[in-house]
């Protein structure tokens, strides 16, 4: 079946979603698979098959050298250990990137970091393969390790482009310092994070023949399909996929991980279905972690507060050979105007766990620099932090003199003020005490690159006005399932409860998966695009025009005839859409702008920061369904909350050992700390970014949301921390005596 | 997770006789269960203790209360009595762990509990505690949530909890049964051990010593704050905290127990701080000689240094609070 394939070659005049009937799209609708998870009935890789074996993965415990032996003496005298498997080619070292086709970096031998995956002990039974894993005993020829960024800063290097530059610049930053009535001139500095998820790394491999089935935790099925058939040198084809649920990635399944490598290969040697999750330390040490930063950020301005200068350089760190860097600098390129630009990427290798993308990679960390830059360039001006965004609006992209896409950061800023009541805010800072609690009040700026990636699917509409969706498109526990079935439903007149979704499987056709937050953008298109592929048979067997064609409730209505579709077709109608980014792309900036504002109290005792209040104010073209899209900016919130104050992966200097790989040591933030939030969207439509008019939410709510809380904080005791996370022993020095 | 035997005891008589030097006893498992499974712990027989009839609160004759040893956390932090009688009790077992947590954990497990030194937690790394002789990892190491006071060149790692630092105030008796059958009844404030030379042994109890029940002596006089501070609202293990009795009577401070969490091998109580207290009017100048003399001998390891001025902040704003109206 050829599919209808839309081309965003320009932008879309109206959407089919603005003149549809059923009137389900936007409506908050509960999550279809929500009844399905409250009640455990949502099946997870590691919960596909009660009958397999178990593998555990050994991690090195050096964090530099080599294998030098191995003695699986131990590990073969625990009962019910069946054997260690070790692949020094094949294992994968660290996992893979999202998106790539290649392989996850192989070769375990060399070892790269602590934690990297060298073993699988296989047993009957998942106590002794722990405790087999236990007693592996290996030598190491151990090297000399580098474990900081700082102690390595000198020996950095500049990676490869990737979705930004890794250096860009204009006009001359150094002159425009020197000639500005007003410069700010700080250094930031972001700790490792962890994607954290729920749900382990986790997979079950099966063969069957020479097919590869594996129940898996991955967030883009399609490309992860990919490197696992070139990890093990086998046909694409030969390989199935299948994650119907996710239980969060935030990044870190965006590619295969070190896992599922392991136990499709002791699979394949055993015959038997072999299940490996990860322990909670393993997914904090051989996953992904969110690059640390030190982040320069340069202003210089103008008494009006007009900046006419912007610098922003960022040192990350990775493992040798991995390119990805974090892209702080991504949206410094076009929120604010300035003729002087400079903003750059360096990287430090250091024998640490991956760095790769974790929720909102770059702006989730840039942001808390920039817009913490920007609060003290305000203050330094002497300006309303708001007034100073607005006195820097640009109206065009600054960098490529292009028209953005859609911009309602100022209707965000004002909307957000107005609600938040931002008048009540004392510029000069420790000026509200109540009893023990300093308050304030802070706010930031959010933007969000917009991102489509090629995706297909299939659309079937049956006699009974029944529609049935497919596609390898996953649910990460974001609404997936249901925002297709609202588009779905909308365009081909079909209640919610008649919609069927299928996500997940290969074998379906190819959708971008859960990333960037373009999953939405991608396969929502996809779905668009076989939807009206079905409207244009239906009007056809109307006679009508397809822009007459009005579809509800199973019925197609034209003009003044009102059929039934059981009427209109004589079986199943089923037709495939496929969406692809085109010249819009590079016509226009796209972004997703928002605002956030936050009210803080420090404990004038103790340090301690509790958030009181947030409220996000949100502009992302259209909303497919206000409750998901409302929990996705909770949940951003509430990771920007996170970064602000609690989260940071402590890696041991001396060694490169992860020093707090739990969810006891590291601090998400507990529902204590999550405060009364509420999110509001501006009503907006983004015509160059796809046929329904959307842009990306999914990673928008942490963007700036951090920040907000740091200029809070600033506001509420005069301490300025620009060293993340803003715990409570870094306050104390500026607290006032007991 | 190594293999072990299970028991499960009908009687605290039958539970100390199936022990031996290589058994724990598990009630709520909060904490034992995690190490095993990490290995950090490798008890070769658990005697399951959660059945045993000792799960009541009952009034003593002199007033006050006995707890049995396996009335879980969130039972004993609700318990009206406790509540009203022992405010400082109440708040303490509510400032720990999580409200799941608190539903298993139990009374005498959770003065077991076992410090969360994040190189105690991880088999790859030398710890004294762990693996006796080994060494110590966090000295030099990140030390953030370490002790600064009662260390030892073998271990610097801390006593987590939150209800045996307000018990150390109330001055609980901790009644066990031992192996012979002989009851003890040990005060909590020589329960505990510093770490010294052997940082494996954290209490007085003999192997197969088991807690049948923690005696809380009549209510004192005064009022009762327990404040913890963390990284965290919920969920984290205290940086610092403070139980605090104080009483004041004609303008000085008549009584004052005062113990303290996250700074010591176990739940620390100076006499020295309370007596540079009773006599005194209440002033920031008795508060802060009281903070001297906590931290008197105090030092940090780099990365806990700041627990010396939040201990003494958090200290002189709980003294306030005991003694506000009233000076």
């Amino acid at each position: 079946m050829s599919a209808h394939v839309i081309t965003m070659d320009a932008p879309v005049e109206t959407s089919l979603l603005d003149t549809g009937a059923q009137g389900i799209i936007g409506k908050p609708l509960d999550r279809i698979d929500g009844p399905l998870k409250v009640a455990g009935k949502a099946i997870y890789a590691a919960e596909q098959d009660a009958n397999t074996l178990h593998g555990v993965l050994v991690g090195a415990r050096i964090g530099k050298g080599r294998v030098a032996a191995i003695n699986e003496a131990a590990t073969l005298a625990t009962p019910g250990v069946i054997r260690v498997f070790t692949d020094f080619e094949t294992f994968a070292r660290n996992p893979q990137q999202g998106g790539e086709e290649e392989a996850p970096t192989q070769g375990v031998r060399e070892i790269a970091y602590v934690g990297q995956p060298l073993a699988l002990v296989v047993a009957e039974n998942l106590e002794a393969a722990r405790e087999g894993a236990e007693a592996l005993v290996i030598a190491y020829e151990e090297e000399a390790g580098a474990f900081e960024r700082e102690a390595h800063a000198a020996e950095c290097e500049t990676p490869p482009d990737a979705s930004t530059p890794a250096h860009s610049s204009q006009g001359d930053l150094d002159r425009a310092m020197a000639d500005a009535a007003v410069t700010i001139d700080v250094t930031y500095t972001t700790p490792s994070q962890s994607n954290a998820p729920m749900e382990p790394h986790a997979t079950i491999a099966r063969w069957d023949g020479d097919n590869l089935i594996l129940h898996t935790a991955n967030q883009m099925l399609a490309s992860c399909r990919k490197q696992m058939a070139d990890a093990l040198g086998i046909e694409e084809t030969n390989v199935r996929l299948i994650a119907p649920y996710v239980g969060g990635g935030f990044g870190s399944k965006l590619g295969i991980a070190p896992e599922a490598v392991a136990a499709a290969l002791a699979a394949r040697e055993l015959g038997r279905p072999i299940k490996a999750v990860m322990s909670r330390p393993q997914v904090f040490e051989a996953t992904v972690r969110r690059s640390d930063t030190r982040q320069r950020i340069r202003l210089a301005a103008g008494h009006d507060g007009r900046l006419t200068a912007i610098g922003h350089e960022t040192l990350a760190s990775n493992l040798d050979g991995e390119d990805f860097f974090e892209p702080a600098g991504i949206a410094t390129h076009f929120l604010y105007a300035g003729e002087n630009r400079s903003i750059t990427h360096d990287l430090v290798r250091l024998n640490l766990t991956l760095s790769g993308s974790m929720r909102c990679p770059g702006e989730a960390v840039g942001m808390l620099a920039l817009e913490c830059a920007m609060d003290e360039l305000a203050e330094a001006l002497g300006m309303d932090p708001i007034a100073l965004r607005k006195a820097n609006e640009p109206e065009r992209d600054p960098e490529q003199d292009i028209p953005f896409s859609s911009r309602n950061l100022i209707a965000c800023m004002d909307r957000g003020a107005k609600e938040f009541g931002w008048d009540r805010r004392d510029p000069t800072p420790g000026g509200r005490r109540e009893g023990e609690w300093l308050i304030g009040l802070g706010m930031a700026a959010a933007a969000r690159s917009n991102l489509m990636q090629r995706s297909a699917a299939r659309v079937t509409l049956r006699r009974d006005g029944a529609v049935i969706v497919e596609t390898d498109m996953t649910d990460i526990g974001t609404g997936s399932y249901t925002i297709l079935a609202q588009i779905a439903g909308e365009m081909l007149g079909a209640p919610i409860g008649r919609v069927q979704v299928s996500l997940g499987d290969t074998d379906l056709p190819p959708a971008a998966g859960s990333g960037g937050s373009w999953g939405a953008n991608s396969a929502g298109s996809a779905v668009y695009a076989a939807c009206e592929a079905i409207r244009a048979k239906l009007a056809g067997a109307m006679g009508a025009s397809p822009g007459d064609l009005t579809l509800k409730d199973g019925e197609a209505i034209a003009g003044n005839r009102h059929v039934r579709i059981a009427d209109l077709i004589d079986g199943d109608l089923t037709e495939e859409g496929a969406i692809r980014p085109g010249k819009t792309d590079e016509a226009f900036t796209q972004a997703a702008f928002g605002a956030h504002f936050a009210e803080v109290a420090v404990n004038a005792v103790t340090g301690e920061t509790r958030v009181r209040r947030m409220l996000g104010v949100f502009a992302a073209g259209r909303i497919l369904n206000e409750k998901t899209a409302r929990s996705q900016c909770l949940g951003g919130m509430t990771f920007g909350l996170g970064a602000a104050l609690t989260e940071e992966l402590v890696h041991d200097i001396r060694n490169g050992k992860c020093v707090n790989h739990d969810l006891a040591e590291y601090h998400v933030p507990a529902n204590a700390d999550v405060p009364q939030q509420e999110v509001i969207f501006i009503e907006e439509r983004d015509h160059a970014a796809n046929p329904m008019l959307t842009k990306g939410i999914g990673e928008l709510g942490i963007s700036g949301a951090g920040a907000a809380i740091a200029n809070a904080i600033h506001n509420a005791c005069g301490v300025r921390v620009r060293d993340y996370p803003l715990t409570l022993d870094k306050l104390l020095p500026g607290l006032p005596p007991v | 997770m190594k293999t072990f035997d299970y028991a499960r005891a009908d009687s605290p008589e039958a539970a100390v006789a199936a022990a031996d030097e290589e058994t724990r006893f598990i009630a709520g498992g909060t904490n034992l269960l995690d190490l095993m499974k990490l290995q950090v712990m490798t008890p070769a027989k658990l005697v399951d203790i959660s059945r045993l009839d000792l799960n009541r609160i009952e009034d003593m004759d002199e007033g006050g209360l006995r707890i049995g040893a396996l009335v879980a956390n969130s039972d004993l932090a609700a318990d009206t009595r406790v509540r009203s009688r022992y405010a400082v009790l109440s708040r303490a077992l509510l400032a720990g762990a999580s409200g799941q947590l608190r539903n298993k954990a139990s009374t005498g497990g959770n003065l077991l509990q076992r410090t969360r030194c994040y190189y105690f937690y991880d088999t790859a790394s030398r710890c004294n505690k762990r693996e006796p002789g080994s060494g110590c990892d966090a000295r030099e190491g990140f030390n953030r949530i370490h002790a600064v006071l009662g260390t030892s060149e073998q271990c610097i790692a801390t006593h987590p909890g939150d209800m045996p630092v307000a018990m150390r105030a109330l001055d609980v008796v901790i009644v066990t049964l031992k192996k012979d059958g002989d009851r003890r009844r040990i005060p909590i404030a020589d329960f505990y051990r510093l770490p010294g030379d052997t940082p494996q042994i954290e209490t007085v109890l003999y192997p197969g010593e088991l807690i049948t029940h923690v005696e809380l002596p009549p209510a004192p006089r005064g009022r009762q704050i327990y404040r913890k501070v963390r990284d965290r609202a919920s969920y984290a293990f205290a940086l610092v905290s403070v139980a605090g009795i104080a009483s004041v009577e004609d303008g000085r401070i008549a009584s004052a127990a005062l113990a303290f969490g996250g700074l010591a091998h176990m739940p620390w109580r100076d006499p020295a701080v309370e007596a540079a207290l009773i006599g005194q009017p209440p002033s920031t100048e008795a508060f802060n000689a009281a903070a001297d003399a906590l931290l008197t001998g105090a030092r940090g390891f780099g990365h806990n240094d700041f627990k010396l001025p939040l201990a003494r902040r958090t200290l002189i704003a709980v003294l306030r609070d005991l003694t506000g109206d009233a000076s």
